[in-house]
């Protein structure tokens, strides 16, 4: 049995703000032909190649400003991290390895791959969302309890 | 120019629907995570919309050769599904639920100078760099 947290889902923004990033995703390969995983274009700043660098930078520029941005015109939705730093760490680099070896993240896979309709993009979410489903499981249900 | 003014209004668009959305707040990540808790199925919603946007549009940029400004479009060309896909999804996604990020979640995070973002946004980054240097090494033999 599933039991939904009603007062935590917050359908509006969600898919608001799902329509931006797809939004985002579109503008880049309608307009550059490039794909929006931003795994792909961290990676791909770590060993620049000619033409390719400006743009990776320009858009990760992009995400990390947005904040900055919006903190200008309203207040920043909350950023809540309860993970202590050794978890943080290891996270961190499971996330870089991962994201390398299987070629995408959340973006690219989940969003601009399912939406190429990419069978290889669509087993690497299943695989992901069901290995984030088993971690949180064993962490909050197993070793939590 | 254009190619990273573009780039750039990508990326800041990308970084507010991830910050409307939830997607760059951890706890809610891990509540959407947690099935066998109370479960905030919101980010669903924010998969469902941009992939309902993406739809259209890399339907279009298939039929290209060449993007609106001109520049040769790039859709991967990869349709293997082999081990190195699944194994490291599953790595990714053990990370991410440890966490609650993903890359550009952390990213947005680490732009509000949240300490513990940049502190996981340097592991993930010396994550990648640490797979980049063992591929050239075993392909340089």
């Amino acid at each position: 049995m599933i039991n939904i947290d009603w007062s935590s889902f917050t359908p509006w923004t969600a898919l608001s703000g799902g329509v931006l990033i797809g939004i985002a995703a579109a503008i880049l390969i309608i307009f550059n032909g490039r794909i929006a995983g931003i795994s792909g274009i961290l990676a791909g700043l770590l060993v620049p190649q000619k033409k390719e660098t400006l743009w990776r930078a320009a858009f990760i520029l992009g995400i990390v400003a947005t904040p900055f941005i919006w903190s200008s015109f309203a207040t920043l939705p909350a950023i809540q991290i309860d993970a202590g730093y050794p978890v943080l760490i290891v996270a961190g680099l499971l996330v870089g390895i991962g994201t390398a070896y299987g070629s995408g993240c959340t973006s690219g896979h989940g969003v601009c791959g399912m939406s190429r309709l990419s069978l290889r993009s669509v087993v690497a979410t299943i695989s992901f969302m069901f290995a984030g489903f088993v971690t949180v499981y064993i962490v909050r249900h197993l070793i939590g309890a | 120019m254009k190619f990273s003014l573009v780039s750039l209004i990508s990326g800041l668009l990308f970084g507010a629907g991830l910050l409307l959305s939830g997607m760059a707040n951890p706890a809610k990540v891990l509540g959407f995570l947690d099935l066998a808790g109370t479960w905030d199925p919101s980010l669903a919603l924010v998969m469902g919309g941009a992939i309902l946007v993406g739809l259209v549009a890399f339907s279009f940029a298939k039929k290209q050769t060449v993007s609106v400004l001109g520049f040769d479009m790039k859709l991967p060309k990869t349709t293997a599904i082999n081990k190195r896909l699944i194994i490291g999804s599953i790595g990714f996604g053990v990370g991410w639920g440890l966490a609650g990020f993903c890359p550009g979640p952390a990213l947005v995070a680490f732009g509000a100078g949240e300490t513990k973002a940049i502190v996981f946004v340097a592991a993930m980054i010396a994550g990648i760099a640490a797979f980049q240097v063992v591929e050239r090494k075993q392909r340089t033999g």
